[in-house]
């Protein structure tokens, strides 16, 4: 059969229209018929499904920021505190030329090329439907300025925020840290950790010291208000309020006269100070200095400012005390002494004979003492006291490398100290299987002569020293140093004091203590390389100087201070402990290219011990010690 | 003198369509009020609109039908030269190329051949009554075929579904075998696979959400989410008039044009939506009979392509709002705002009752 067949008769052909018409209409009912399934379906079924959605989609959820927790020292005295200011937001996605609404703002508010930077900075960064700051803590009549021309400027709004502020400046910097906006890289993190739905709101979390790492317990609850909005985002209405819970407040075990005194003792100097307290491991001061400026970097710092920082030659921005991996020179041997006690390699009244260096048998490199032509006969009291190579050359030798490197990590050299903020360095304790990671080359007797004096490739942090120090002082407990004291919970209202954590020391037997601490006093006495400094105490002070070299000398090449650059001058370190007998307070200085320790480190930590045992404030601040003392270290 | 006057202009109007159309319009207008948020303006130019499309109806009421036909050729072969000026020149907009500027104002062919491909393809099929062969289907699909093509390739999806099914309708109602729809059943289901390959990312997102809107519930299943749980919330008798929350606190996107269906039934419910289908279904089965009594095969045919594609604009866009169907952009037939669409529907009523009043002129 052909298709489309010839249609010859009229009724046939209208009979067979009529029944695709008649198709047509049934199709139509059928399909009518589908349709009205279909809302039936909708509007009676699943009618209470679409009018609980209908309800969350009038009401939505706001969140309320928490105010951040404080940050107080041990006195209540406020080191982060926050303040209610206004900003002017700009949200980019809602302006049409930007340039020109920026300039139309600085018309009538101050704009300055600083804050321009700052917000381009942010606009690089951020997305275009988040709300920028163009410029913070706006003053009444700015706010009243702005409302008045407001219409003019689509997209820009006057908000009202809790700003960050750290009163002390750069005292505290490297301590609190600071808080700033948060990137990309932090939402992933929450994210992660699933806390993402807590910082709903939030533009702000810590990015350095306590302020990050106690990030958790500052932060608090996000509340949320209950708002009907239109599509929008525009509530309507409140309907429902829950607050949010503030973060909680940090006790710090610093005390911020203490720390401003260690400061100003610093001067013009680089340099690291951490003063511990020994049977608890809490942290009385945290100096590195120098300092920054943190207020700086809470909302984004501008190019210049940063820069400046990290352009600096005296890098601000390096924490010291935590990061900074200096040799610990002659500080060392207090520790060395103690091993060679402990482990029966020494005895107290076993001496020697120091021509001045040491050589290894079977070799002809002479290892130099600091004092050519040495220092006669030297037993183990004297070797402190004075500070002799030569006594601790031939004691790392007899002692071994496996043997130092066992009993140092119990005074928690070359491991971190677990202080509660991070990025913590864990400097160098060299062993054989670091050497061969590291180098891949097998350990050499010649590596370990100069382990036995802190120089070689040992590495500690200004931390780290203080942190065996303080368990020099505790009798051989290493305790786990912390900066917060205690924590004040905003909901309970209840503070909970941070129970002190021992680690894995080495007991001390007490008559190996007494021996070194005896020497370590007598260092701070006339004829000990840190009696300047000492002169007066009205305590005892067990210390020992050191001295960290910048720059290698060759064989037979004598160090003269004044005629090297003062960067490559020697880094000057002290530690002590005091009172002696009954430590309540342990220290590490550390000056950069300080020269000597004990004309310029020691009379640093005496400073701070004289305001700390004995509440005296320095009447001026301490010019640095021009007179050339007679010892070296 | 009045009287006489008044059964003039009324005389090749149809009352059935007339009443049922009124009262669409009418409801129409009320939802609009409420969809353009209690804003009297949209009311008064959509009064406009309609005013100008029925003046377009009863201007085409008065055209007899053999001039209708005439109109066939002329009419489509000018349709084609505009699509083919908007291929060239044409105004990009929404990332589609539709519009053509027309000295003073600018014109979207795509809708002309709404009414030109079933007026050109029933006068052909007329012309060619006595001797219809399985070629003149032929000619017919390319006729066809080739504005179809074009308007796909704007891409307007809504407006080539809506021209090619009132080709098609002329084809199915011309005595299409039904060996060949079956063939081209199959031959469809087949080349739908091709199509798909041939789709804007757009289209094909469109689809895929309406298989799974909450895949993207804050872009492309936004519509679809808003206007179910709309229209779901409304329940057997609705919200009210006015009290719609999801239309007045702007959840529903496009809520006075093609999703106004939505803003019903949320505050008229089951109840009005049901309304609404039944003027519907009166307006189609009028129409239907008109076709069915047509005196001439043109007559038959245009008639009954008119009509079905009426009801393929209401189907669709109900079972878009609704959430069974793509979101193809085609508009609820005299409900959502728009002059366009009013003005070509309205059309098409008018031929339908130029068909059914100058029956009684040509019958034999």
């Amino acid at each position: 059969m052909k298709f489309g067949a010839e249609i010859k008769n009229h009724k046939l052909e209208l009979h067979n229209f009529r029944l695709r018409i008649a198709l047509s209409a049934a199709f139509v009912l059928f399909a009518f018929f589908l349709l009205s399934a279909r809302l039936f379906y909708l509007q009676v079924m699943q009618h209470e499904h679409y009018q609980t959605l209908a309800e969350n989609n009038r009401i939505s959820i706001v969140p309320i920021v928490p105010n951040r927790g404080l940050i107080l020292d041990r006195n209540g005295v406020a080191l982060a505190h926050n303040y209610s200011a206004f900003t002017l937001e700009i949200t980019p996605s809602k302006v049409k030329d930007l340039n020109e609404t920026i300039n139309g703002l600085a018309g009538i508010i101050e704009i300055t090329p600083r804050d321009r930077k700052r917000f381009k900075k942010l606009l690089e960064e951020s997305k275009n439907f988040e709300t920028l700051p163009i410029r913070s803590r706006l003053s009444e009549v700015e706010v009243a300025k702005f409302a008045v021309n407001r219409y003019r400027f689509p997209g820009v709004e006057i908000k009202a925020r809790l700003f960050r502020h750290y009163p002390h400046m750069e005292t505290f910097s490297h301590v609190v840290g600071h808080i700033g906006r948060i990137n990309d890289r932090d939402v992933e993190r929450l994210e992660e950790a699933e806390l993402l739905a807590n910082y709903r709101g939030t533009d702000h979390i810590g990015k350095q010291g306590l302020e990050q790492s106690y990030e958790k317990q500052l932060h608090g609850i996000t509340g949320f208000e209950q708002v009907e909005t239109d599509a929008g985002g525009r509530a309507v209405r409140t309907l429902s309020r829950m607050p949010p819970t503030s973060g909680d407040t940090l006790y710090l075990s610093i005390d911020s006269k203490l720390q401003e005194i260690a400061v100003k003792a610093f001067g013009k100097f680089r340099g690291s100070l951490v003063a511990i307290e020994p049977k608890s491991g809490e942290v009385l001061a945290f100096v590195s200095q120098p300092g920054f400026d943190p207020n700086l970097f809470v909302d984004g710092i501008d190019s210049v400012n940063w820069d400046t920082y990290n352009n600096s030659l005296d890098k601000p921005l390096n924490n010291r005390a935590l990061r900074g991996q200096y040799p610990p020179g002659s500080t060392f041997k207090p520790f060395m002494a103690l091993a060679g006690l402990e482990l029966g390699k020494r005895t107290p009244s076993y001496s020697i004979s120091d021509p001045g260096f040491f050589t290894l048998p079977g070799n002809s490199h002479r290892y130099r003492d600091w004092k050519a032509g040495g220092h006669g006969t030297v037993d183990l009291h004297k070797s402190i006291v004075i500070s002799c190579d030569t006594y601790y050359y031939g004691l790392a030798v007899d002692l071994g490398i496996d043997n130092i490197t066992k009993f140092m990590s119990h005074f928690g050299f070359g491991r971190k100290s677990g202080i509660d903020i991070e990025g913590e360095q864990i400097g160098v304790l060299p062993s054989q299987a670091w050497k061969m990671k590291r180098f891949k080359q097998k350990w050499y007797t010649g590596d370990t002569v100069s382990v036995g004096i802190g120089q070689g490739y040992n590495l500690a942090t200004p931390l780290q020293l203080a942190v065996a120090t303080a368990a020099l002082a505790n009798n051989g407990q290493l305790m786990r140093p912390r900066l917060v004291h205690s924590i004040h919970d905003s909901k309970t209202g209840q503070t909970r004091v941070l129970a002190p954590e021992t680690r894995d020391g080495w007991p001390l037997k007490p008559e190996n203590l007494e021996r070194v601490t005896a020497a370590m006093v007598d260092v701070t006495r006339p004829g000990g390389t840190a009696s300047r400094a000492s002169a007066g105490a009205e305590y005892s002070i067990a210390g020992k100087t050191g001295t960290a070299q910048v720059v290698g000398m060759k064989q037979g090449q004598k160090y003269v201070e004044s005629q090297v650059a003062e960067r490559h001058r020697d880094h000057a370190l002290f530690i002590a402990f005091a009172p002696a007998d009954k430590p309540r307070i342990a220290i590490a200085v550390l000056v950069e290219n300080g020269g000597h320790g004990g004309s310029i480190a020691a009379p640093i930590a005496r400073t701070v011990m004289d305001y700390y045992l004995l509440g005296k404030v320095p009447k001026e601040p301490l010019a640095p010690d021009a007179a050339e003392e007679p010892e070296h270290d | 003198m009045i009287r006489r006057l008044f059964t003039r202009l009324f005389m090749h109007l149809d009352g059935y369509l007339l009443f049922a159309l009124s009262l669409l319009m009418l409801f129409g207008l009320i939802v609009l009020y409420s969809a353009a948020g209690e804003d009297f303006h949209f009311v008064t130019r959509q009064m406009t609109n309609l005013s100008v499309a029925l003046s377009v109806m009863w201007l085409v009421a008065n055209i007899p039908p053999q001039h209708l036909a005439r109109l066939g050729l002329p009419v489509y072969v000018i349709g084609l030269l505009l699509l083919l000026g908007v291929a060239l020149f044409g105004e990009i907009s929404h990332g589609a190329r539709r519009w053509l500027h027309i000295g003073v104002t600018t014109i979207q062919p795509s809708e002309v051949m709404k009414i030109a491909v079933p007026l050109m393809l029933a006068w052909y099929f007329d012309r060619r009554a006595a001797t219809l062969r399985f070629k003149d289907f032929v000619i017919a699909a390319i006729l066809l075929a080739v504005p179809v093509a074009f308007i796909l390739k704007q891409p307007d999806l809504g407006t080539s579904l809506l021209v090619t099914a009132a080709g098609f309708y002329v084809l199915f109602l011309g005595g299409l075998s039904w060996r060949v729809l079956v063939g081209l059943a199959v031959a469809g289901a087949a080349s739908l696979t091709l199509l798909w390959s041939m789709q804007h990312d757009y289209q094909r997102q469109r689809v895929l959400t309406l298989l799974d809107p909450t895949q993207d519930p804050l872009g492309t299943g936004y519509h679809i989410i808003q206007s179910t749980i709309a229209m779901g919330s409304g329940g057997i008798f609705g919200k009210g008039w006015l009290h719609g929350t999801q239309a007045h606190l702007e959840f529903l996107p496009e809520r006075h044009t093609d999703f106004i269906l939505a803003v019903l039934a949320e505050e008229f419910g089951l109840f009005g939506g049901l309304i609404l289908l039944a003027i519907y279904l009166l307006v189609i089965g009028r129409g239907l009979v008109i076709a069915a009594n047509a005196p001439t095969l043109f007559g038959r045919l245009f008639a009954g392509s008119i009509v079905l594609t009426f009801f393929t604009y209401a189907f669709v866009n109900i079972g878009m709002v609704s959430g069974i169907l793509p979101v193809v952009g085609v508009p609820l037939p005299l409900m959502s705002y728009g002059g366009t669409s009013a003005v070509t529907l309205l059309f098409g009523m008018g031929a339908l009752m130029s068909i059914q009043t100058h029956r009684k002129l040509v019958q034999t």
